[in-house]
């Protein structure tokens, strides 16, 4: 189990104190005594002490191996084991997985609920005709039906007793009628449910071949509800971007350097072209020069910067050199990356803890400072030398890592030079860095500033590097104080910690800043595009910033060109004039009203442009989503979100994220779908109806929570388009045809029972009853729910909107439920009405022979099995050989199980003797009692089909008909087009 | 300085170049099976469709309809209802009394030939009311000891008729036990006529479920005596009124054949049937019939597998009739969706 959803390096030391201990031999006489806190959740901190012959020495994340931990870079490790079993942190995280049900499934209860009321119903009806007519059994003494002996009879038929005979026949009514209960429905479904899965796994289309990665359906039950998503949360990082990172820009010394553009940059040049032609041509010029650049230097993952005034060793002219050697010091010495050399072909290659520092390291190789080796305390580097121009090794002593925490915002190193200069250097958010620089260190502070917003405006994530040299003397005095608060065992370690750090991260002198590209995933636009005009409503909820968020959005086709943007955000002046007084109530109370008000301006906003073909975007911040979320507000926010067509929430922490998709979920009532990638979005996956997992390169922990797996976000369109729309169709009409077929079946119970004095005899030998579900229909119904497809997987991703069916759920709507089971009701009568009015009376043979019992049962059985296989024929929309193999299969193998049945000795098949050989196959009548029935019993349904698909055709009858009669090579748009107001409507076809 | 170095940042993601091929690659493996894309026909309900098919079945069912009522027609079927009527008039108003005390029962009805019968001629008796399929009733045999003498103490299921005095009835049970026994002898002026009693039974019945060896023994010899008696020097297996009583109607009203006249009967007959009226159907006001059939290929006379298919055939027909009008007069194409909008308002709601 990975836990932390990271599977880059995580950088382990052994003690200074333990590490001369290297062999078996040294731990004979090893004594030492470890203290530390309780087993807890917390995978970020650990806190313990080790004394060692009397030294004291602190434990951290550092000396800590979690569970499952994989070794890399080393055979093995010595080891204590602190916690083990349910006191590990691995387990202490284990929260129950929560129970996901589909809605289908849950309405399929309900319809549960209604047929076991309507059982109830129709045995108490049962019950009290046989009170009446066992009552009447005895009358004034004289018996009535007097060769059912009434005056020497049991509990279950005595008159004297009549009530109570009632109550037991009530309840041999209650099995008697029991098949109006699908029993084998639910097994049937999760059968059908995991070969869908197994689709799912199989499809070709959603295999990522550089990860090496198919979908994978980790749940079974939610296949369904995958074609019914209203609202899809997606996550940003590594979900609809990459998650690999580029270094494109950066700004050193106040210049700014990298020629690239960025995808975000290039949407924004397409919106321009879009909206000023005059000025397209040189815009689309300069995409497509940069197009063949892009193309020329991909070869270097992470690195992406072009630009020939530093590139291949060209910076050492550049005016501010000393800078950009600082600058590339500091990227190639301050993270925590390992070098990996390659022994066959001497390269490096990094394994870093996040791909952005990973770019760093190789944005410094390439630049002239190739870091190659880590030792404990010493880095290694081949430097370009400013001066001579040639490549030197130097080291670097380590001695200290101020790590990086979301917290912090920042990491910083300090090392010793070869000439025993102190260095502290840092990188870390431009909101933290530029309030630590020393005021000698400001030079560029405004250029850079420019910079890292036009960064950021492009979509691109900054860091600002800086560095300080620190005096002997100060440091040493820093050092031991940061010692002290390293070893103390303290709850509030972790806080002193970093003030200790604080106090060095200062005066600080600004290098300049970079820019690293979170590149959109392939085919992320058009996917959004396509499941817009599904008509799924798309939420981005991200950590990032405001303006990366937008521009995201904006790149993804999320927010479009001529959309009207609706702003929630906290930073307004009035809010900065409370936040500065610091009275924390007055800011809440402020800010609280200040969105209330936002959302209320949105709102009248909305409503003024109610009649123009104006959409919206609202993108609101973590901030003001606290308040928005609030118990007073949440409604207006929902109101006011869903009114958008698409809605960003930025700077959201992973609590938000669930809460926000808790109240779509929960306000709406719709289906949500949320898809992440990151350990952060494990909570919104686990809350929303679906949780679609990216088995990225952040782990494992969100695909492990999740219910789908996929590998790229654009495969969101197949899996809901296609196997969502198929299996919410399959499953939908399983369930309504399985309600007809024992429906049909059951009822037919009821109606031999009218003419049976309701004495709870069946109709039909127990062996016809008991195999109805698992032989004679079953096999259909299972191929229905695993083959049936309306239309091809290419059409539905043609014609996007078909996925409406599922969202409004037209196919399993109540009216739908109960036709289907009307229809149960009517095949019923026609096979019991018609098959005993045809043979009941007269010779049913020429040869004089009348219709006995057994007749009776085994000639409306082969009705039934006629009827509802037929059903299933009629009704299914694709025969492949399986489905022909079932249905044909079936009604063959009711006609040779009661062949062989029949032969078996009188004991053994009791009623059913020879009854098809020689009763029932030699009289016309039975064969044409079968014919009428079938052919009678299909009609009402064949009608009713035949003048829906005439005046109320569904759409997918019209994309059927449109397929057969050729004309679906038309495009798309033709057949539909976005009219106003995200309505959505059909315009015709010319012929 | 190595440019082209390739350099991953990750190296436990995996990454491999993509060109190389993969020894052990998780690519799900083609086939038109997993990938869903198997050849099917798939069927539309084109107008064609939909009015050949309903043209399909009324000319299929149409000739059926009028060959089934043209066999029902030529059936020729007297009914005679006679329990009322054998009972004497000063009897009438107390059947019951009547039917239990009485002993001489004897009774003739005249019945006339309104039509040529050819032979074979079957006899039925028609009961009403009796339900033959009340589960009491229908459990209430022994198949085994019925089969074979060996089983006779076989009679779990047979009670209240299941033993007098610790000794097995056989053959046991309430169906037994309240055979049907009232008897017909039928003449033509004065010239009885013969009923043949073989062969009223099924085949596999008498061979397999009744036994040859199986005699029976302490029947109707307790005080409430219900049906017929059986002579207890024949096998069930050549009694063929047990066996056609034994199995049970489907139905409360049925008929079982009780033999044939091997005779043809020319239209103006008439028919004496001396009958003793001795079965109750009294009690539960069942009423009793006397049936002479003949049969057509088909079997007896029933005019309602005819109608109905008459009907339906009819009923399909006129459905044709009316799409092949809706296509002609409004000759829209199915597969023109302008007639359907889907309405989403920003609610999501379908409006159409």
């Amino acid at each position: 189990m990975n836990l932390d959803g990271e599977t880059n390096l995580k950088l382990k030391h052994a003690l200074n104190l333990t590490a001369s201990l290297r062999d078996d031999d040294s731990f004979k006489h090893f004594k030492a005594v470890i203290k530390c806190e309780d087993p807890n959740e917390d995978l970020y901190s650990f806190v313990g002490t080790l004394s060692y012959h009397g030294q004291q020495s602190p434990l951290s994340l550092q000396q800590m191996l979690l569970r499952d931990s994989k070794l890399r870079n080393t055979e093995y490790v010595y080891g204590v084991v602190v916690f083990t079993g349910h006191d590990t942190k691995v387990m202490q995280n284990a929260t129950d997985p929560p129970s996901k049900r589909s809605k289908i499934e849950r309405r399929m209860d309900k319809i549960i609920y209604i047929l076991f009321g309507v059982l109830i119903l129709i045995s108490s009806v049962g019950s009290v005709f046989f009170w009446l007519s066992t009552r009447n059994d005895i009358r004034n003494g004289e018996l009535d039906r007097w060769y059912l002996r009434p005056d020497d009879t049991t509990v279950l038929f005595d008159p004297k007793r009549a009530l109570l005979a009632a109550f037991l026949h009530f309840l041999t009514a209650l099995m008697l009628y029991g098949y109006l209960i699908p029993i084998s429905l639910y097994v049937s479904i999760e059968l059908v449910k995991v070969l869908q899965s197994i689709f799912i796994n199989k499809d070709q289309e959603m295999y990522y071949e550089e990860t090496d990665k198919p979908a994978h359906a980790r749940t079974s039950n939610l296949n369904e509800e995958l074609g019914q998503i209203d609202t899809i949360l997606s996550d940003k990082t590594g979900t609809l971007t990459c998650n690999s990172m580029e270094f494109v820009k950066c700004s050193i010394a106040g210049v700014s350097y990298g020629r690239g553009m960025t995808e975000v940059e290039r949407a924004r040049a397409m919106r321009k072209i879009y909206e000023h032609p005059e000025v397209g041509d040189s815009l689309t010029n300069l995409l497509k020069t940069s197009d063949a650049e892009v193309g020329s230097s991909k070869s270097i993952k992470g690195f992406n910067l072009s630009d020939e005034r530093i590139m291949d060793g060209k910076w050492v002219r550049e005016p501010n050199r000393d800078i950009i050697e600082n600058f590339l010091r500091v990227l190639a010495l301050c993270h925590t990356a390992i070098p990996d050399v390659n022994k066959e072909s001497g390269k490096i290659s990094y394994e870093a803890e996040s791909p952005d520092e990973a770019a760093f390291v190789i944005t410094a190789r390439e630049l002239g400072f190739e870091f190659y080796e880590r030792t404990q305390t010493r880095l290694f580097l081949h430097e370009l030398d400013p001066l001579n121009r040639r490549m030197v090794n130097r080291s670097y002593e380590l001695l200290h890592v101020l790590e990086f925490s979301s917290a912090r915002k920042r990491m910083s190193v300090i090392v010793k030079t070869e000439d025993n200069k102190l260095m502290l250097l840092s990188k870390g958010a431009d909101s933290i860095i530029f309030g630590r620089l020393s005021d000698e260190g400001r030079g560029f502070e405004a250029e850079t500033k420019e910079h890292i917003s036009q960064y950021s405006e492009a979509g691109l994530r900054t860091l600002v590097v800086a560095y300080r040299e620190l005096g002997e003397k100060e440091y040493k005095l820093w050092a031991h104080e940061f010692f002290n608060a390293k070893t103390s065992l303290a709850a509030d370690r972790d806080e002193v910690l970093d003030a200790t750090a604080d106090k060095i991260e200062r005066n600080l002198i600004l290098l300049g800043a970079t820019a690293v590209e979170d590149k959109l995933q392939k085919g992320v636009p058009e996917c959004i595009d396509k499941l817009a005009k599904a008509g799924i409503k798309i939420w981005i909820l991200t950590g990032d910033k405001m303006e990366t968020a937008i521009n995201i959005g904006y790149a993804c086709g999320l927010l479009r060109q001529g959309m009207e943007r609706i702003v929630i955000s906290l930073d307004n002046p009035h809010i900065d004039a409370v936040e500065k007084q610091g009275d924390k109530e007055m800011l809440a109370k402020a800010s609280g009203e200040s969105i209330a008000r936002q959302i209320q301006d949105g709102r009248s906003q909305l409503r003024s442009f109610k009649e123009s073909p104006i959409d919206f975007g609202l993108i609101i911040d973590g901030k003001s989503l606290n308040f928005a979320l609030s118990d007073g507000l949440e409604h207006s926010f929902l109101g006011l979100a869903l009114s958008c067509v698409s809605v960003i929430c930025c700077r959201s922490s992973p609590k938000q994220k669930a809460l926000v998709t808790r109240l779509v979920k929960v306000g709406t009532g719709s289906t949500t779908l949320a898809i992440g990638d990151g350990a952060n979005d494990v909570g919104m996956l686990q809350e929303a109806d679906i949780g679609v997992g990216i088995t990225g390169v952040e782990g494992m922990q969100a695909a492990m929570s999740s219910d789908f797996a996929i590998a790229q976000f654009c495969y969101l369109e197949r899996l809901l388009l296609v196997h969502g729309h198929w299996c919410y169709r399959r499953i939908a009409m399983m369930i309504c045809y399985f309600f007809y077929k024992n429906i049909a079946f059951g009822l037919t119970f009821l109606w031999f029972e009218a003419y049976a004095s309701f004495s709870g005899q069946a109709a039909y030998n127990d062996w016809y009853m008991a195999f109805y579900n698992v032989f004679f229909t079953s096999l259909p119904v299972i191929a229905l729910g695993v083959f049936d497809q309306d239309v091809s997987a290419r059409l539905s991703l043609k014609y996007p909107l078909l996925y409406q069916e599922g969202v409004q759920n037209t196919l399993f709507s109540w009216s739908r439920i109960l036709g289907w089971m009307f229809n149960g009701f009517i095949s019923s009568v026609i096979i019991f009405y018609f098959t005993t009015n045809s043979i009941t009376l007269q010779a049913f043979r020429s040869d004089g022979h009348v219709l006995d019992y057994e007749i009776l049962g085994v000639t409306m059985y082969t009705c039934v099995v006629w009827v509802v296989n037929c059903q299933m024929a009629i009704s299914i929309n694709y025969f492949t050989w399986i489905q022909h193999f079932f249905i044909w299969g079936s009604i063959a193998f009711w006609y040779l199980f009661i062949i062989i049945y029949g032969y078996l000795p009188p004991t053994i098949s009791t009623t059913a003797y020879k009854v098809l050989v020689e009763a029932c196959a030699p009289s016309p009548f039975f064969w044409l009692v079968t014919l009428l029935v079938v052919v009678s019993a299909l009609v009402p349904y064949f009608t009713y089909r035949a003048f829906q698909t005439r005046f109320h055709p569904m759409y997918h009858d019209i994309i059927q008909i449109s397929r057969s009669e050729g004309r679906e090579k038309m495009s798309p748009a033709e057949l539909t087009e976005q009219g106003k107001d995200g309505s959505i409507s059909i315009t015709h076809i010319e012929d | 300085m190595n440019s082209d170095a390739p350099s991953s940042s990750s190296g436990a993601a995996g990454s491999a170049d993509p060109a190389t091929p993969r020894r052990n690659s998780k690519r799900p493996k083609y086939s038109k099976f997993t990938q869903q894309e198997l050849p099917a026909c798939k069927p539309i309900l084109t107008p064609r469709w939909v009015i050949s098919s309903f043209m399909l079945v009324s000319i299929i069912f149409i000739p059926i309809g009028l060959a089934s009522l043209f066999a029902s027609k030529d059936v020729v079927e007297i009914v005679d209802r006679y329990d009322t009527e054998c009972v004497p008039p000063g009897s009438r108003n107390d059947k019951v009394k009547y039917i239990q005390s009485s002993t001489n029962n004897n009774c003739t009805r005249r019945l006339m030939v309104k039509k040529d019968m050819d032979h074979p001629i079957y006899v039925y008796y028609q009961l009403d009311n009796f339900y033959q399929n009340h589960r009491r009733y229908v459990k209430s045999r022994s198949d085994p000891q019925l089969k074979d003498e060996k089983d006779e103490n076989e009679i779990s299921d047979c009670k209240p008729e299941d033993d007098i005095n610790g000794k097995p009835i056989v053959p046991c049970g309430l169906i037994a036990w309240s055979m049907f026994n009232d008897t017909y002898s039928f003449s033509r002026t004065n010239q009885s006529l013969k009923i043949n009693k073989k062969g009223i039974s099924w085949k596999s019945d008498r061979e397999h479920k009744f036994g040859k060896k199986v005699f029976p023994k302490n029947f109707q010899n307790s005080t409430f005596i219900g049906g017929a008696k059986l002579n207890s020097s024949i096998p069930l297996s050549e009694q063929e009124d047990l066996i056609v009583w034994m199995r049970t109607a489907a139905l409360p009203t049925f008929r079982k054949l009780y033999g044939k006249i091997e005779v043809d009967l020319k239209k103006g007959d008439f028919i004496d049937v001396l009958l003793e009226n001795n079965y109750n159907t009294y009690s539960f006001n069942g009423k009793k019939k006397l049936v002479l059939s003949t049969t057509s290929w088909l079997g007896g006379k029933n005019n309602f597998i005819g109608i109905a298919y008459l009907t339906v055939g009819g009923l399909c027909f006129l459905l044709a009739m009316a799409f092949t009008i809706i296509y002609l007069v409004k000759p829209r194409r199915l597969g023109d969706p302008s007639y359907l909008s889907w309405n989403m308002n920003p609610g999501g709601r379908l409006t159409s």
